[in-house]
Order: structure tokens, then C-alpha cells, then sequence
């Protein structure tokens, strides 16, 4: 692990070998900047409705076509990739500060602490959290914030895991032993040895969450327990396309396939990453 | 063997009463009566009300006449359909998603399985490639986009199944079935690939063969065995899992099953039902863990011995 530099542009350089990963983010690119700047690329305001036109297919002038209210399909879908993309950020981000704690905590602690920790952790993976969340969103109302802490509070479990997994192999190093002998403080003993070299699985795991935040975001918004209008994600958007596929598919078809897309980028470029940094050789 | 067995089932019990107990004041922490939403009531309906939903009496003895209940299988009545026990609700939903589960399973089962061992088995050829993308759209499509999508092609364009319904038409069981197995038989197929990759490589096999089995047989009979222990694995939380599936798939398709109804108990805020289905659907998921945990270490030789 003394190589850790090398580590790092050894991996960047098989990423970039594997066609799938690269073509994966630059999707995932081109959707971030076409969401962060959706305000001035989409051609018309999200809500903008044009009630005489009513549903109308693709053409030159709406060029996914609009929905029923008569509003613009390209538009509804870039302003929606905002909500799902920024719910699979957010949410992954809150999975990634409880879990990376909880596993560097419990696998460094030891013991009692450790085995305390990583059993309520078994426990928690047994329990039906999607009905838990639905719950909360129940009892606290559908508010966004809640939906991002909630998804990423029951998505933390296997980050644990593998964090705790990671310290157990590290804690019996020499470059740890040799900190805590010179007297390192616990907090200084995370940031400077322990964080840097669990970097890459947690950098893997993240990306493999991402998608699986956004898949149960639009799982609820599509139960209607979720995103609520006039805003839209992605997976209120197949829910109304849903509604109305009969006569007008494409309100369907289009939200759908950017979704898919969306997905599919993600998951090549996290097993790309993961085959890049392959953390069972690492280890 | 039997130790493990006995420590596992005795840990569950302090985990579903724990599970119990917190839905149980979660529900209660709601904002507003149960009421509320209604109609405005006089000040004596309302109280008559409380007296017979029995949120009057203390919160302790609530909690603990709640969870006596539930021992004998009794979560109490329904807020929103008068004179209708939670228990009604959920033995009227739970055999329509027990025969969708049941169904799903199997596709998956079959698919997952026969396309991940031919996968294994003929690595690196197009036997291998055409159904391990297959199975990757299985995992990037979601249930909810998969279902509309089959109703729009096979039951809309084609007319050759019904759109919805369970057990009212010919043919009307058949997508859902398999909306819902879909995505199983893809995290099926990957898994059952990785499990016989990994075992078809050990000395047993090649034992097997040296001795002179036929293929079929080393397959079926050596590498099988222990290449789908992950799958039995899996199987287990793969209920949490079908559950949910449920809920999309019970609501696109208009199948009056337990999913439906939680769904709708959702959206009416019938907190007895929400509450009562929730540890429900806990039991049975705890249970099913227990099992599929059971299982695969039935199946794994190594743990057998100890």
C-alpha cells in the first residue's frame, strides 16, 4: 500500500482501457452538466403549460413531444434529472459518512465495541427497509429532505461492511503500528492512514450505490409516496407516462429510456472502477 | 450445527419485538388524530370513536394490549374500512401474493438458473455473453418501467394478454409473473454463473471427471451442489425484495393483493393497517432469512461437519 500514487494511475489507466466504463461517464457527464444547467439549455420552463395543445408527439418545435397539460417533454425530463440525480448524490453521500464511521469505528475499536456494532448491523440488513421508509413518509409527510436522509440511512449497511472488512486488514500493519507508537491521536490516525487506503473500495461501493438510491427514489416517486408535483424525478415521470400510454406512448417511452440509460451508465462505470481498482488484490 | 440453528431462531425474537415496538410507537408519533382528515365530527363521535379504537387508555396499555395482539394474530381493526380487522385485510390479500411470489419465484428459479449454469459452463462463448446482457438490462430496468412496457407490447399493441386482472381471464397471470420474476432471474443468472465458475475449478470436479462421470453428471450431481449455495443465499432476502415488487406490480396490474393494500393504506394514512402489515411483512421477512440461512448451511458440506 506504500505505493499508493502508482495505485491510483495504474487504476486510471485500466479505467480507461475499458470502453464500457468510459463510455458510462461520459453519459453520466453529459447528463450532469445538461441537469446543472438545465435552467438555460431546457426550451421551456418546466411547469410552462400550453393547455390547447394538450398532448402532442415529437416534433421540430417540442422535440420529445408534451404531455397532457401541454407541457414539454426535453424540458420535464432535464429539470427531472436534477431531483434524480441530485437524490442519488445526496442520499449516497449520507450512506457514505454513516457507513465509512460506523466501519472504521467498529473495525478499529475491536472487541466488544465491534461485535456490538456489526450485529446490529446483521440485524438491521434482515429488516424490510423500503416498508420503513414508506412508513416515515407516512407518519412525516413526503418531504425531499426526509426521502434523502431516509434512503441514505437504510443504504449505509454494506458500506459498513466493507470499511470494517478493510480496517481489520490494516489496523495489524506496521505503518499503523508504528503511528500509534509515536503517540497519533484517533482522529489524526483516521484522516492521515486509515482514510487514504479504504479510499478505493469506498470509492467503488459508492458508485454502485448510486444507482440503486436512484432506482428506490423513483420506486416510491412512482408509488406516488415520493417526489410530489409540480415538481418531477424521473420516476414521477414514468408514472405519469404510465397513465397515459395507451394514446400517447412516447410520455412513456422517452422518460423510461433516459432512466435506463442513466442506469445502465452508472453501473458499467462502477464495475469498471471496481475491475480498475480491484480492491481483493489491493487488499 | 444444531446450536447455530437454535442461537439464530432465539436471536430473531428480540429483533421482531423490537421491530414490533418501534413501528408500533413510529405510527403513534404521527402528527394528528386518525381522524382528522374526516369530515369535521361533534366533540362526543369523536370520543366514541377513540373509545372504540381504545386511544383513550394509556399509551403503555395500548402498547401492551397491541402487542398481546399480535401473539394471537390479532392487529387490531382497520381505521378505514369499518368493521374489517387488519387480519381480515391481510389473510384476504396475503394467498394473491403468495401465488404471484410463488410464480415470480419459479420463472426466476428456471431462467436465472439454466441461463447461468449454461453461461458457466460455456464461458466466453455467445452462450455466455447473449444472456449475461440480458441479464444486465434485467437489473437496469426497474420493475415499474418493465411492467408498462410489456402491457404497452404484448397486451396493448398485440392484444395477446390481458392488461390486468388476476384469476379473471385466461393468460391474465402471466405478466405480472413475469414483471416481477424478471429482475430475479437476472440477479439469478449472474449469481449462479459466479457460484459454478468458482466451484467447476476445484479438485472434486476434476476428481469427478478423472474417474470418468459423464459431464451431465458432474454437473448436475457434484457442481451444482455447492455452485448455487450463493443462490439459496439469496433467496432469503430476495422476499424483502418480491414484496416490494409487489407493491408495483400489484398496483400497475390491478391485483387486489397485500401489496395493493398497503399501498392504499398508505395513501388513506390507515395507520392500523400500515402498522399491522408492517410487522407483517417483518415476520415474514425475518422468517424467510432464517430459512434460506438455514438451507445454505445445510448445503455447505464444511459447515455440515461442525
Amino acid at each position: 500500500m506504500s505505493q499508493s500514487s502508482s495505485l491510483w494511475s495504474d487504476a486510471l489507466r485500466r479505467l480507461f482501457k475499458n470502453k464500457a466504463a468510459v463510455a458510462g461517464a461520459i453519459v453520466l457527464l453529459v447528463l450532469i452538466v445538461l441537469a446543472a444547467f438545465a435552467p438555460w439549455i431546457a426550451p421551456y420552463p418546466y411547469a410552462y403549460q400550453n393547455l390547447d395543445l394538450g398532448a402532442s408527439p415529437p416534433s421540430s418545435v417540442h422535440l420529445l413531444g408534451t404531455d397532457v397539460l401541454g407541457r414539454d417533454l426535453l424540458s420535464r425530463i432535464l429539470y427531472g434529472a436534477r431531483i434524480s440525480l441530485l437524490v442519488g448524490f445526496i442520499a449516497t453521500t449520507v450512506a457514505l459518512i454513516i457507513g465509512v464511521s460506523w466501519g472504521i469505528i467498529a473495525g478499529y475499536a475491536g472487541g466488544k465495541i465491534d461485535s456490538v456494532m456489526m450485529r446490529i448491523v446483521d440485524i438491521l440488513y434482515g429488516l424490510p427497509f423500503i416498508i420503513f421508509i414508506i412508513l416515515l413518509m407516512v407518519i412525516f409527510g413526503r418531504n425531499l429532505w426526509l426521502l434523502f436522509l431516509a434512503i441514505g440511512a437504510v443504504e449505509w449497511l454494506t458500506m459498513a461492511r466493507i470499511v470494517r472488512a478493510q480496517v481489520l486488514s490494516l489496523k495489524n500493519q506496521e505503518f499503523v503500528l508504528a503511528a500509534q507508537a509515536m503517540g497519533v491521536s484517533n482522529f489524526a490516525m483516521f484522516k492521515r492512514h486509515l482514510l487514504p487506503n479504504i479510499l478505493g473500495p469506498v470509492a467503488v461501493y459508492a458508485t454502485l450505490t448510486i444507482p440503486q438510491v436512484m432506482l428506490l427514489e423513483s420506486f416510491l416517486s412512482f408509488l406516488g409516496l415520493g417526489i410530489q408535483p409540480p415538481m418531477s424525478s424521473w420516476g414521477t415521470l414514468i408514472k405519469d407516462g404510465v397513465e397515459s400510454m395507451e394514446e400517447y406512448s412516447w410520455l412513456l417511452i422517452y422518460p423510461g429510456l433516459t432512466f435506463t440509460i442513466t442506469l445502465f451508465a452508472l453501473n458499467f462505470f462502477g464495475d469498471g472502477l471496481r475491475d480498475a481498482l480491484d480492491p481483493k488484490t489491493s487488499e | 450445527m444444531l446450536g447455530i440453528f437454535l442461537r439464530r431462531i432465539l436471536l430473531a425474537i428480540p429483533v421482531l419485538i423490537a421491530v414490533a415496538s418501534i413501528t408500533f410507537f413510529l405510527v403513534r408519533l404521527a402528527p394528528g388524530g386518525p381522524f382528522d382528515a374526516d369530515k369535521a365530527v361533534s366533540e362526543q363521535v369523536l370520543k366514541n370513536l377513540n373509545e372504540a379504537y381504545n386511544l383513550n387508555a394509556p399509551l403503555s396499555e395500548q402498547y401492551f394490549d397491541y402487542m398481546t395482539g399480535i401473539l394471537v394474530g390479532d392487529f387490531g381493526p382497520s381505521f378505514r374500512f369499518p368493521g374489517r380487522s387488519v387480519t381480515e385485510l391481510i389473510m384476504t390479500g396475503l394467498p394473491v401474493t403468495f401465488e404471484l411470489a410463488i410464480y415470480s419465484m419459479l420463472i426466476a428459479l428456471f431462467i436465472g438458473i439454466l441461463s447461468g449454469v449454461t453461461a458457466a459452463l460455456k464461458r466466453n462463448t455467445f452462450l455466455d455473453y447473449i444472456p449475461m446482457s440480458i441479464a444486465m438490462i434485467g437489473i437496469c430496468v426497474p420493475t415499474f418501467l418493465l411492467g408498462p412496457l410489456l402491457v404497452l407490447i404484448f397486451g396493448i399493441n398485440l392484444e395477446l394478454l390481458p392488461v390486468s386482472g388476476w384469476g379473471q381471464l385466461p393468460g391474465d397471470k402471466i405478466l405480472p409473473s413475469l414483471t416481477l420474476g424478471f429482475a430475479y432471474a437476472a440477479y439469478i443468472a449472474r449469481l449462479s454463473r459466479g457460484g459454478m465458475l468458482e466451484i467447476l475449478n476445484q479438485d472434486f470436479i476434476r476428481t469427478a471427471r478423472a474417474k470418468g462421470l459423464s459431464e451431465k453428471m458432474v454437473v448436475i450431481k457434484h457442481a451444482m451442489q455447492g455452485g448455487l449455495i450463493p443462490v439459496v443465499s439469496f433467496l432469503g432476502p430476495a422476499v424483502a425484495g418480491l414484496l416490494a415488487g409487489s407493491f408495483v406490480v400489484e398496483t400497475i396490474f390491478q391485483i387486489p393483493g397485500l401489496g395493493r393494500f398497503y399501498v392504499e393504506a398508505a395513501f388513506n394514512r390507515d395507520y392500523t393497517m400500515i402498522l399491522g402489515t408492517t410487522i407483517f411483512f417483518s415476520f415474514m421477512i425475518v422468517f424467510f432469512n432464517l430459512l434460506s440461512d438455514i438451507v445454505a448451511l445445510w448445503l455447505n458440506p464444511r459447515s455440515r461437519d461442525t
